[in-house]
């Protein structure tokens, strides 16, 4: 499960970074355009990736105080028994 | 490779051109606008030149068009601008030019000169016809009153009694009558008082139009007055007075009916002289109009045939006296283009001799040459404020494009703020040419516009960044379900929570996965967000700029393979990298690690790689690089994150600490071992047997080198001294060994400054927007008006402004600093080509200043 968004993101900034690069019509800027489409999926995956990864084995939890329980509860899908 | 990765090929080239044709072929060249000349007689004073002639009678031209333009912009007629380019007219037509300016100028200045002498003429009517007018009033007065009318009573006043006792009849007073500027008054009235001792009697009245000076143009008030008095002497005195004030006084007749027949006449000659300047002015007026039509272009041709004199004054003259030899710098690509354009030009001047271009071997240092469309152009400029690059090596523009807003935007992460500064650059991208047609003085406007397609891409950057922070104007977005609910509570339990309750992530209150985009959004509402967001950022802060470095390491590489050094491959750049994975890197490995393997849990069996036994990764770090073991808790055994972990650590440092000599003294050794060996080599057997003979082989050997041979052969950079090289290389390797560990320090600045933004913005909506927000009743809608404009405009000033630009500025020194450090040198100079277009577009910005 945590795989799939691994998998949607690699492949949306992979195409952006790697397939995009190489159809990039031919033409004075080719060069610039093709460096500018890899780095922007380079940075903008890499972005992602340390944020998801991040998140994906927390070691704290996030301290909430009574009010913010109670709205995150009844707005968030588990009303308080 | 493309055309940005490194400047553009350059030759230097010498040019022979026919006397004749060198002008319209330097024409030609301006409008191409690809060549930079060189002075090949920098010597020769720029009054000896040879054209120097030709550029004098440009001047005088441009002086006079100058001066059309000056009496236009009076006039507030609009000048005609097409915007169309006019070639540069042949030297024959410059003598057409100079007539019809001449004529032009003329004739304004005659025109001026009439209209001001019938001004003054108009001036000193009007004044007379108010003195006539105003004094009617006095005479009134004196002539009508009775006996004890004051003034009469006044004027016996002043005379004493026995000159009324010698003088039979009425007193005969004589009497001045003139104007002056109203502020004169004053002084003028003590002056006269204490002048001729109260004997005089000052009567004046204000009039109420102001009159135009004819020699400044400006509007002054002025005053009529009308002076009496007695006797010849007071008389000489009192027009002294009103000299010395600059009052103009005029004849006013003393009969009444004398005056009014001076005051028709007057009035007849007003109203011609108000005839005759009219068509003056008319004439004026159609004269400037019909200039304002063409003065643009003539400005433009004007200015085109000065540019190719000054050029033919760079040129040498041949010894036949029959060609002119330039020399240039060229862009090997473009010299194609630029035959064409002599060729040209040589038939544009009827000549039969063709122009001859060479190309010259020179050792000495080509300009650097960027081929910049709009796009790339303000990114270009930001490297060349800091240094021109040198001659073909790597440029860090393309690289930069994406780079510079992706930083800027880990700083400035909120998709509101980006989404701002985004449609902002949009909307200059967008309007460009209506924008970029206006030409705005404004400076600060220009940069903006200049900037337009950074800020633009710094904004969507910025929404991307924004949506990962999950920032919306400091407030969070739930789009795909928050990882983390509230279902172990109950509600009496939640009753009982005096100051907080942290969700605990190894039960079900953490769904397994995290959120899928960016951070998720119960972070924003929790108290100890600084906490995980700082441990967040941080690691991410030396990720990408561990990786930023790493990136400019590896240009390096293609920048020495490009000038074939494989010294600097060998000896810097493989230490270099060495250096900072095995280290740096390793750092971010571990980091990674640290995310994967750790993880919360209640199990008994997993409390190894639980919350309480995830290591420190700076700590883990410091201790590897001082050699100590690592702490660790109880019960988690090791602090090792991995099998063998103190192993490979070890064997990391000590790579690492090898290529600090690597780095240090390869280069030089290497150096010193090839110049022994060339030097060694060109011995002949009269020279070894001499040392030999001597028995010392390596003193007379050196002298003899010294001596004979002095340009050391080619493979070294230059002839530098052992000595300095040493120093050299010891400065590179201290820098950039101390630069490791500081840059990477330095790149902490995405950290903190993107904890600053988001914490203002928080602020902001705290103390501001939600004061409004919480005010309840019809006067919440009133609060909420009113407050989300101070909110809207603290947003854009403090926010979007102000910490944009200093996100900006972080930037721009992570790539000067961190990034240009790795590779670049930046030692060289700019290509100024001889182009029509950049001398047109300077000469109009100095006209506007």
């Amino acid at each position: 499960m945590a795989a799939l968004p691994f998998i949607i993101f690699t492949v949306l900034w992979g195409g952006i970074g790697i397939v995009l690069p190489i159809i990039v019509p031919k033409g004075p800027n080719r060069g610039i355009i093709q460096v500018v489409l890899i780095l922007t999926g380079v940075c903008c995956w890499l972005f992602w990736l340390c944020c998801y990864v991040a998140q994906m084995n927390p070691l704290i939890g996030p301290k909430l105080d009574k009010h913010t329980i109670m709205v995150m509860a009844k707005a968030w899908g588990d009303e308080l028994k | 490779m493309g055309s940005l990765f490194r400047s553009a090929e350059m030759t230097l080239c010498q040019l022979f051109l026919q006397s004749e044709a060198a002008y319209a072929c330097v024409s030609e060249l301006g409008e191409l606008g690809l060549v930079q000349f060189r002075d090949l007689n920098p010597d020769v004073n720029v009054f000896q030149r040879k054209f120097v002639n030709e550029v004098r009678r440009c001047d005088e031209m441009e002086r006079k068009l100058r001066y059309l333009e000056k009496e236009i912009k009076k006039d507030g007629i609009p000048m005609l601008d097409t915007g169309e380019n006019p070639e540069a007219p042949q030297p024959r037509e410059m003598i057409d030019l100079e007539a019809t300016f001449e004529k032009l100028e003329n004739e304004l200045r005659e025109v001026n000169q009439n209209a001001e002498a019938l001004k003054r003429n108009y001036l000193e009517l009007t004044e007379l016809k108010q003195i006539l007018r105003k004094t009617q009033v006095f005479f009134d007065e004196h002539e009508g009153g009775a006996a004890n009318n004051p003034t009469e009573s006044m004027t016996r006043a002043l005379i004493s009694e026995d000159s009324i006792a010698r003088q039979t009849g009425p007193v005969q007073l004589g009497f001045v009558a003139g104007v002056i500027l109203r502020e004169r008054i004053p002084a003028f009235e003590r002056m006269l008082w204490r002048a001729c001792r109260g004997n005089v009697f000052l009567r004046q009245a204000e009039i109420e139009t102001p009159l135009e000076d004819p020699s400044t143009g400006d509007q002054v008030y002025k005053s009529v007055f009308i002076i009496f008095f007695q006797g010849d002497q007071l008389k000489t005195r009192v027009k002294k007075i009103c000299e010395g004030f600059r009052a103009t006084l005029y004849p006013c007749p003393e009969a009444p009916a004398d005056r009014r027949e001076m005051a028709m006449g007057v009035m007849t000659r007003i109203e011609d002289l108000n005839t005759v300047l009219g068509q003056t002015q008319d004439h004026r007026h159609r004269v400037l109009v019909a200039a304002a039509k063409n003065i643009k272009n003539w400005f433009v041709k004007v200015r085109k045939i000065k540019a190719i004199y000054h050029t033919l004054n760079l040129f040498n003259l041949d010894v036949t006296q029959k060609c002119l030899i330039a020399e240039c710098w060229v862009p090997v690509l473009d010299l194609e283009n630029i035959q064409l354009a002599l060729r040209r030009g040589t038939e544009r001047s009827g000549s039969s001799v063709p122009p001859i271009l060479n190309r010259m071997d020179t050792l000495e240092d080509p300009p650097t040459y960027n081929h910049t469309n709009k796009f790339t152009s303000a990114f270009q400029a930001l490297y060349d404020s800091y240094g021109i690059a040198s001659y073909r090596e790597m440029n860090p523009t393309p690289y930069t494009i994406i780079t510079f807003p992706f930083l800027f935007a880990i700083m400035f992460g909120d998709f509101g703020h980006g989404a701002i500064m985004a449609l902002f650059g949009a909307w200059m991208v967008l309007k460009e040419k209506p924008l970029a047609a206006k030409k705005s003085d404004n400076e600060i406007w220009n940069i903006f516009f200049g900037g337009r397609y950074i800020i633009m891409l710094m904004g969507c950057f910025s929404m991307y960044t924004g949506l990962i922070y999950n920032d919306t104007f400091a407030k969070s977005l739930n789009i795909f379900r928050s990882s983390w609910k509230i279902s172990n509570l109950t509600y009496d339990y939640v009753k009982t929570i005096t100051t907080s309750h942290m969700l605990d992530p190894a039960t079900d209150d953490y769904a397994g996965d995290p959120y899928v985009f960016g951070l998720d959004p119960a972070w924003q509402l929790a108290e100890n967000k600084i906490i995980f967001l700082n441990s967040f950022k941080m690691k991410l802060s030396i990720i990408i700029g561990i990786t930023h470095m790493l990136f400019g390491v590896a240009i390096s590489y293609f920048k020495n393979m490009h000038f074939n050094n494989r010294l600097n491959i060998i000896c810097e750049f493989i230490p270099q990298v060495v250096f900072l994975t095995f280290l740096f890197f390793y750092m971010v490995i571990l980091m990674f690690i640290k995310w994967f393997m750790y993880f919360a849990s209640n199990k008994k069996e997993d409390f190894t790689v639980g919350t309480r036994c995830a290591p420190s990764i700076l700590i883990t770090f410091i201790n590897m690089v001082l050699n100590k073991p690592t702490p660790c808790e109880e019960g988690c055994l090791t602090s090792n994150m991995y099998a063998g972990q103190i192993g490979i650590q070890k064997f990391l440092l000590f790579c690492a600490f090898i290529c600090v000599p690597w780095m240090l003294l390869a280069k030089p050794l290497l150096i010193q071992r090839e110049r022994k060996k060339s030097a060694l080599h060109p011995l002949n057997h009269n020279q070894l047997h001499s040392a030999t003979e001597n028995g010392d082989a390596s003193e007379p050997i050196h002298m003899n080198n010294t001596q004979a041979q002095p340009p050391v052969p080619a493979g070294h950079d230059d002839d530098e001294p052992m000595s300095e090289i040493y120093i050299h290389q010891g400065i590179h390797t201290i820098e950039y060994v101390l630069g490791s560990i500081s840059h990477t320090a330095s790149y902490l600045r995405l950290w903190a400054l993107s904890l600053a933004h988001a914490q203002l913005s928080e602020v902001l909506w705290e103390m501001v927007l939600n004061k409004g927000l919480t005010v309840e009743g019809w006067a919440g809608g009133i609060a909420v008006y009113i407050i989300f404009s101070i909110w809207a405009c603290l947003t854009i000033s403090i926010l979007v402004l102000m910490e944009g630009l200093s996100a900006f500025l972080h930037t721009l020194r992570l790539h000067w600093v961190e990034f240009c450090s790795k590779f670049y040198s930046g030692g060289g100079y700019a290509f100024q080509p001889f182009s029509f277009e950049i001398i047109l577009e300077l000469a109009g910005q100095v006209k506007e200043e």
